[in-house]
């Protein structure tokens, strides 16, 4: 149990406003685009209009001619200080500027450096580049045809396949798939899609020639990573580099990995000797930044007659694009998709993925999601659906029987992970109880009659967030540990700094909730600061819902040692042993004369003015968190949907989450991650796709084509909670920002899906657009 | 280079003139030439509405007009927004309810809220969602923002109240 301290101190689970807002609707935010330095120049990149073609030469005279212009870099430019290709976060190198060949529409072929960006913009326009189209691969399922165009001529391996990955026991659930009575498959497809934060990437490299010191304003959500990236890659001292992430307008996972835009300014800057400001397009973040997903998934399911699961076998095609971007942690290929049994209780599984290469952008990143978790969680959510619909069992009665049970806790998956605690029946009753299923199928049994077509779709889906534990997880092989150093003040106020960066998560407010919580200073005397290098401890950064799992545990557990020593001082003043003293929210008092007491700012007074023989002086600590595991956030949502038989629009009448993070540190900002991930999740099931033609040419390149919801088609969303903390993390929260992004997206599908059910529809693949549906209506001969 | 105009114009209540190119982008004249970074650009194709300023008492896209094409005209962006020091009863709603994470859509939104409680004082919901329908949020799932106007509409007008009782006006 969590004591709870009161709204003045403002810890753990109160609702206190967020610190951060005050500059945000004041335009006083200080993003990226929002550096001007003196004496700042402009990048802009050149990019391939085709998606394989050979480079045969590049002009460069008429673009370094034009009036402001001061320098145009090449492919073969960088190739000269070795720069040319850069590793990515997964074993596989990409091109920086191209050399020899493009292998995807949009990709870097030259940098333009000019006084003004729009000089820059006029200059790339200038210079010339000769291509020879080649052939062109799109779909991944040709990839390893024989006839197939090799695309990575650089690799010794002349293929485009890139690996093969499976876990779990093959010949158990091949085993169980032949002696079970019921087998159910899905063949479902993850679509290519983009996180599309409503800040693009950018950033300003500024080298002073005078210190050797590299600044880098960077829009990252792993500063720390990769400052020591750009020192390895680029051969720069560590000490020499200094990445700020200032504010950031959204990541979402697109921030994580590093960009060719940055290495080009990076060594504008270095040549030059001046800042240089590189800030992408829309259109550049859409058609060249990290993607997501693009899984081409089957899941079969074999299970007993009266419904019980007992085994799951998934085969998967990765497409990764031209390079393996992938951004997850090196152990794992397609990261954590192999939590694709879910929330389910069963004894055999086996899961195996192929990545190959396409002419397509490279990725792909976790978006809103702990790698490749939103994959599975889909998959699964969907399979239980069609097998319980093919047993004509309700799918809630399906899932119940088939959940994890409390008491089985830790939980040992077939596939090799040990969930940390939970009760999926409790969230699952709770969601049923707040949109009224029972009523609900009442109705739509009454519609149906009708000819009309409503569908309720469930997803209780488990989470696995907060990457480390460190001997399991790593980016680049730094492992994902994370840190917190808190500073007390002589007057009791507080500084503290966390290897993690916020991109609107709220940092800034619940890290001193935290802090609050553990020493009772309150929320509004603690100041957080993240993103700068210099200052901050070293972290990973923010992703896979993993500030509260690590740096919000790290937190706590750097108070806690402060805690101590302020016992020790406390001792001093009163004294007395510190063995006769006890805590309570604030200060220390002597056990049974609670008016003898000194508070938390006394102490902090004393650190510095009064300090005991024998002590240092200063009321400071820091802590590097390794979890002891992953954290498993879970919950149920339900949707409700109506469907229009004459435009095929799909409408979302309700929808209902339910979500168990463990204890909560702040329930307005969790919620507002809730509603925020929804929405995302809808989008996706709805309206996102980053689709290719033929000839490679990206569809979906722009907000004109690539749908963002507005507040239109968002619909209500209506919000629960259960509570079952983690038993490993210092103050049992669980990560939680990235669950609805990955478990909603099954509810929408299966909602739709059972709309149709009765007409014989078991999948229709995301985005589930009108046009797709108004077709399988009319295949259906519900409307001429 | 085309040759430079000259622009004047009434910005947040001060009068601000400049020499501009004339393809310049009202947005870029905004944030690199008068130096107020709160209008962001989020898009390259108007949909976002991250750049959304007021032009003589109208929303416009600010990365889809010209900075002479504001020549002579009263602009108001998010830094207006503040009056004596107090907070327009917008930004104190969006920070009550909750209205904003990331913060990058924020100057954008407030300034359709602030178009649109100038034209309907008590708006619905469904008027409020169309009303900052041309504003693109990638972290609230709007439902805090809809909150937060509702919040700075009930507030204006218990503001409102006591005045028109004071004028001897109808309550």
């Amino acid at each position: 149990m969590i004591t709870k301290t009161s709204p003045e101190i403002g810890g753990m689970g109160h609702s206190i406003k967020r610190k951060e807002d005050s500059r945000f609707i004041q335009g006083k935010g200080n993003y990226v685009d929002d550096v001007h330095l003196p004496g700042m120049v402009y990048g802009h990149m050149v990019r391939s209009p085709y998606a394989h073609a050979r480079l045969k030469g590049i002009n460069t005279e008429k673009a370094k001619a034009l009036h402001g212009v001061l320098a145009v870099i090449t492919g073969e430019d960088l190739a000269k200080a070795n720069l040319a290709w850069m590793p990515t976060l997964f074993f596989d190198k990409q091109m920086v500027l191209a050399t020899g060949k493009v292998l995807f529409q949009a990709q870097e072929v030259a940098f333009v450096v000019a006084e003004d960006q729009y000089t820059a913009a006029d200059a790339a326009e200038l210079v010339e580049v000769d291509y020879e189209e080649l052939p062109v691969l799109v779909d991944p399922h040709k990839a390893t045809d024989p006839d197939a165009p090799i695309l990575r001529e650089d690799r010794e391996e002349k293929s485009n396949h890139i690996f093969h990955w499976e876990v779990g026991d093959k010949a158990a659930t091949d085993k169980a798939f032949q002696n079970a009575p019921v087998k159910a498959t899905v063949h479902a497809i993850s679509q290519r899609c983009h996180p599309a934060p409503l800040e693009t990437c950018g950033c300003v490299a500024d080298f002073n020639k005078a210190t050797e010191k590299l600044t880098i304003y960077l829009t990252s959500q792993a500063p720390h990573a990769h400052r020591t990236l750009f020192s390895i890659v680029g051969g720069i001292p560590e000490q020499n580099i200094r990445v700020i992430s200032p504010d950031i307008g959204g990541g979402f996972g697109n921030k994580v990995p590093i960009y060719p835009g940055y290495v080009c300014a990076v060594v504008a800057s270095l040549t030059l000797g001046l800042p240089v400001k590189w800030i992408e397009t829309r259109s550049e973040n859409l058609q060249s930044t990290g993607f997501a997903r693009d899984y081409h998934m089957t899941a079969e399911l074999a299970a007993t007659s009266d419904g019980r699961i007992q085994a799951l076998r998934v085969k998967t095609l990765a497409d990764h694009g031209a390079f393996n971007a992938a951004a997850q942690p090196t152990k794992f290929p397609a990261g954590l998709f192999s939590v694709c049994t879910g929330s389910y209780d069963f004894p055999a599984a086996f899961c195996e993925v192929d990545g190959v290469y396409t002419n397509k952008a490279p990725g792909g990143i976790a978006y809103r999601c702990s790698f490749r978790i939103t994959e599975a969680a889909y998959l699964i959510e969907r399979a239980v659906d069609v097998l319980a619909s093919q047993l004509k069992i309700d799918p809630a009665e399906f899932r119940r029987k088939n959940f994890i049970q409390p008491d089985q806790f830790p939980y040992k998956t077939p596939l090799g992970w040990t969930y940390d605690s939970g009760n999926y029946e409790g969230a699952l009753n709770k969601a049923l109880d707040m949109i009224g299923y029972n009523e609900l199928r009442q109705e739509q049994a009454e519609k149906r009659k009708k000819g009309e077509l409503m569908g309720i779709g469930i997803s209780s889906f488990t989470e696995a967030v907060g990457a480390g534990p460190a001997h399991t997880f790593d980016i680049a092989g730094i492992k994902m540990f994370d840190s917190a150093e808190i500073r007390i003040h002589p007057t009791g106020k507080a500084i503290c700094r966390m290897g993690t960066k916020s991109q609107g998560q709220g940092h800034e407010t619940t890290y001193a909730q935290i802090v609050a919580q553990e020493l009772g200073i309150p929320a509004s005397d603690v100041i957080i600061e993240e993103g700068d290098t210099d200052t901050a401890p070293y972290g990973l950064g923010t992703y896979a819902s993993r500030s509260t799992p690590t740096s919000g545990a790290a937190t706590a557990i750097a108070a806690r040692k402060i805690r101590d020593k302020a016992k020790k001082i406390a001792a001093h003043l009163l004294e007395c042993s510190d063995e006769d003293l006890e805590w309570e929210t604030g200060k220390f008092f002597v056990k049974g004369a609670p008016s003898k007491s000194k508070t938390i700012q006394e102490i902090a007074f004393a650190a510095y003015t009064n300090i005991p023989a024998g002590l240092e002086a200063g009321l400071e600590a820091v802590d590097y968190y390794d979890p002891p595991n992953l954290t498993f956030p879970f919950g149920t949502y339900i949707c409700v949907v109506d469907i229009d038989k004459g435009t095929g629009e799909v409408k979302v009448r309700r929808f209902v989450a339910v979500d168990d993070c463990g204890n909560v540190i702040n329930p307005m900002i969790v919620q507002g991650q809730i509603h925020g991930g929804l929405t995302e999740g809808l989008a996706i099931a709805f309206m996102q796709l980053i689709d290719y033609d033929e000839n490679g040419n990206v569809q979906g390149g722009s907000f004109m084509d690539y749908l963002i919801p507005t507040a239109v088609e968002t619909p209500h969303w209506e919000t629960g909670s259960t509570c079952t903390p983690s038993p490993h993390h210092p103050f049992g929260a669980k990560g939680v920002g990235e669950s609805p992004n990955v478990g909603s997206p099954a509810a929408f599908v299966n909602a739709v899906v059972d709309a149709l059910s009765h007409l014989g529809v078991k999948h229709i693949d995301m985005p589930i657009t009108p046009w797709k549906v108004w077709n399988v209506l009319h295949e259906k001969g519900v409307v001429n | 280079m085309a040759k430079k105009q000259s622009v004047q114009l009434k910005v947040n209540g001060r009068n601000r003139e400049a020499l501009v190119e004339p393809r310049l982008l009202l947005v870029h004249f905004i944030r690199d030439v008068l130096g107020l970074t709160g209008t962001h650009v989020g898009c390259d194709t108007s949909n976002c509405g991250a750049c959304t300023v007021i032009l003589n008492g109208k929303t416009i896209k600010s990365c889809t007009a010209f900075a002479v094409q504001a020549d002579g005209a009263e602009l108001l962006t998010v830094e207006g927004l503040i009056k004596d020091g107090k907070l327009h009863p917008l930004q104190d709603g969006f920070k009550q309810e909750h209205g904003l994470q990331c913060g990058f859509c924020t100057p954008g939104m407030l300034m359709s809220s602030y178009a649109l409680l100038e034209k309907n004082a008590n708006p619905s919901e469904e008027e409020i969602r169309w009303g900052i329908s041309g504003n693109l949020c990638r972290c609230t799932g709007y439902q805090n923002i809809v909150k937060a106007v509702q919040y700075a509409a009930n507030k204006m007008a218990e503001v409102k109240a006591p005045e028109a009782e004071l004028a001897g006006g109808v309550k």
